[in-house]
């Protein structure tokens, strides 16, 4: 992984000692709430309903063992003795007390983090494929650009006062695992006849009130241009994007009214002026960088198993926790493991201090002290010898991380909603511990095979509810809490939004409708079909039958 | 209100008229743009300097073609969450390449001094208690930069490559 250098540590320390400066200045009255918020803000800091949240970044979801030891301790000492992991691969605490925060910080600083940017009006944490660099479908590796695009965004003098937050996330895969077109900015890397890697470029994405799949501003940029590029989008952005109504104020807005062809047009001149300028890239810095995110040191192994294959075949709660968890490694006899922190009936993305400690050892043990956290807040380990799987898995046993669901019903996306978070209009991780428990069938979540279900506790859509292939959104509805049921979103390659199928429900109705209309899915699919491929093939009509079958609304 | 330059609190020799109000006798002068626009001519007959207010919605290719006139452009942040001027200033600097004095009015503070001025801003009408003390508090937080603007200080990649 990318190691800081000394100007890397620098600028990380200098900015913590100068929050403890802002802290200051705040206490003592220097300046107002007002003026002290978007300081805050852009430190990470945010005032939910009961207390301040500490959001973390993990750049592009890639940590070390010692940086997630350091997060347990964070944890232990200054929260309630766990923390969350959110859809932008961040880590996120939510008891945090504004005078502990100087002392946090310099705890992260020490080991390379910090929450720079991770709230506010700038260029939020850049997110990636929690595969790069190991997925065997991979064209190229993200990693080095997720890195410079990081050094690049990082305080930007020009862009810390943007109209509203600006996400980017960069895949490198045919399939992508990173979300890229649901993004303010959506990078793709790929590689064009002549063999040489570029980006296509997605822009306008994004979920929130106003949803919008991003469209491909430009189909192949040498990456090179990477730097200059998004500098050009940016600007025309912090110049024409709306202020008038933070509503409004996201650049899929800006897109959206100016159009593709005029918002292409101007990025376009801008580009052109700039494209060659200081932005360029020294070769010397993209080898740099690409040094530290050279492969470890594989062994040459055999890709089949027989240890692995004998444990599978005795072992049937093993074979289980295989057949999902696993994914393909393009070096023989390794696998990629997806742990899952969204165990049955339990808040989606927690983790305590001591399952991050137990993670800790394990990526020591088995992944080469390296780990990567998800926008589906679960965590990966890249690298594990296939002969090593069984060992591991006895060991998130013991600590409550092996949790065979990824990709079936109960693995959900959840905002923190009405329990933590001052915006919300509904709870969503009570919903989503109801969910999960009416679905807590391993068999019944197998038959019914790969699922997204998304759930955010209000319209601005914290979690992704309109890319789940099953979405919920909680709205007030004359001061009760009602659920609303979205079918089709999808966030993938092919990515789709969601829409709504008709009224709310309360908290047991939507447990209940969606059991019906996964129920409905079962009856109707092909052999083979996904959900989101049922439902396009079929359309809204069958599942909106069976959601309200029974029901007042329905027959 | 105080102006800093270049650190310290100086004499401000310059006066803003604002819409119609009448023209001092002599002196160096802020106008507005629309003032500009319709008033060149009279502005700059006066024989001394001139120079420009722009709102954080008024764009720098409003004035792009007056720069050699102009000896000061001002740039308006309504409230310092407003960046425009941010992309305005280096706009001007940058692509424009404007070498006279830019100047950040309106809701200017001490936390917002170091981005101006890496964004090409070289003047502050600041409402503080000690604005030289803010300078050199805002000036010595970071000793490290990412980005290359037209201030020139070398960004990390170039300290790492020589």
């Amino acid at each position: 992984m990318y190691r800081y250098d000394e100007f890397d540590r620098d600028l990380v320390t200098q900015r913590a000692k100068q929050f403890a400066r802002q802290v200051q200045r705040r206490l003592a009255g220097e300046m107002t709430e007002e003026q002290f918020l978007p300081l805050r803000l852009k430190n990470g800091l945010y005032l939910q309903l009961h207390a301040y949240m500490l959001r973390i970044n993990v750049p592009y979801g890639v940590l070390s063992s010692v940086q997630l030891r350091k997060l347990a301790h964070i944890a232990r000492t200054y929260d309630k003795d766990y923390g969350h992991w959110t859809t932008r691969q961040n880590m996120q605490f939510n008891w945090i007390k504004l005078e502990d925060m100087p002392e946090i910080l310099l705890e992260l600083a020490s080991v390379e983090m910090h929450g720079i940017q991770s709230s506010g009006n700038c260029i939020r944490n850049i997110t990636a494929d929690e595969y790069a660099g190991v997925a065997a479908d991979e064209v190229e590796d993200p990693r080095v650009w997720c890195e410079i695009l990081r050094q690049w965004s990082s305080l930007h003098p020009e862009f810390s006062y943007l109209p509203r937050k600006f996400k980017i996330a960069v895949t490198g895969s045919a399939h992508d695992r990173a979300a890229v077109k649901v993004h303010d900015i959506g990078l793709r890397l790929h590689r064009n006849a002549a063999g040489e890697p570029g980006f296509e470029v997605f822009v306008g994405g994004g979920l929130g009130r106003t949803p919008f799949v991003g469209q491909s501003i430009r189909g192949f940029l040498p990456t090179e241009h990477v730097l200059s590029y998004c500098e050009a989008i940016l600007r025309v952005y912090n110049q024409l994007g709306r202020r008038d109504n933070k509503y409004k104020a996201r650049i899929k807005i800006l897109v959206h009214e100016m159009g593709l062809d005029e918002f292409g047009k101007r990025v376009e001149e801008e580009w052109q002026r700039i494209r060659d300028g200081a932005l360029a890239l020294p070769e010397a810095e993209v080898a740099r960088i690409l040094a530290c995110f050279a492969p470890p040191a594989y062994e040459t192994l055999p890709d089949a198993c027989p240890e692995l294959e004998a444990k599978v075949a005795e072992d049937a709660a093993f074979a289980t926790w295989v057949r999902h968890q696993l994914a393909s490694h393009k070096q023989p006899g390794y696998a990629i493991v997806n742990v899952s922190c969204t165990p049955i009936g339990r808040p989606p993305g927690d983790v305590s201090s001591a399952q991050m400690d137990a993670l800790a050892d394990l990526a020591d043990e088995f992944n080469f002290g390296e780990l990567r956290v998800t926008h589906n807040q679960n965590v990966v380990l890249t690298d594990v010898r296939k002969q090593d799987l069984y060992a591991l898995w006895q060991a998130l046993v013991t600590n409550g991380l092996a949790t065979p669901n990824h990709a079936l019903i109960s693995d959900t996306i959840c905002c923190p909603g009405l329990d933590y978070c001052s915006l919300a209009n509904a709870r969503s991780i009570p919903l989503a511990e109801k969910l999960s428990s009416r679905f807590a069938d391993q068999a019944r979540q197998e038959e019914i095979g790969e699922i997204y279900v998304n759930m955010s506790g209000c319209i601005n859509a914290c979690g992704h509810h309109h890319v789940g292939n099953i979405g919920i959104v909680g709205v007030d509805k004359k001061n009760s809490e009602l659920y609303q049921l979205m079918l089709g979103g999808n966030a993938e390659e092919d990515a789709s939004l969601g829409k709504i199928l008709g009224p709310g429900f309360d908290e047991d109705g939507i447990v209940d409708a969606i059991e019906r209309v996964v129920d409905a899915y079962l009856k109707i699919r092909k052999d083979g079909e996904r959900f989101i491929e049922t439902y396009r093939r079929v359309g809204a009509d069958p599942f909106k039958e069976a959601a309200y079958s029974g029901t007042a609304q329905g027959g | 209100m105080a102006l800093l330059k270049a650190g310290k609190l100086v004499d401000d020799a310059w006066v803003h008229v604002s819409g119609d109000d009448a023209l001092p006798a002599d002196g160096p002068v802020i106008v507005p743009l629309a003032r500009w626009q319709a008033d060149s001519e009279a502005l700059l007959g006066r024989g001394a300097p001139v120079g420009v207010l722009l709102r954080s919605n008024e764009p720098p290719e409003s004035i792009a073609d007056d720069l050699g006139q102009l000896a000061l452009v001002a740039l308006d942040f309504p409230e310092f969450k407003d960046g425009r001027a941010y992309s305005s200033a280096r706009v001007l600097r940058e692509r424009h390449g404007f070498s006279g004095e830019l100047r950040a009015v309106g809701d200017v503070d001490l936390e917002h001094l170091h981005f101006m001025h890496r964004c090409g801003f070289d003047a502050f009408e600041i409402d503080s208690d000690d604005p030289e003390r803010d300078w050199q508090i805002a000036e010595s937080d970071l000793t490290v930069w990412y980005q290359p603007t037209a201030d020139g200080r070398p960004t990390a990649i170039q300290r790492r490559h020589g």
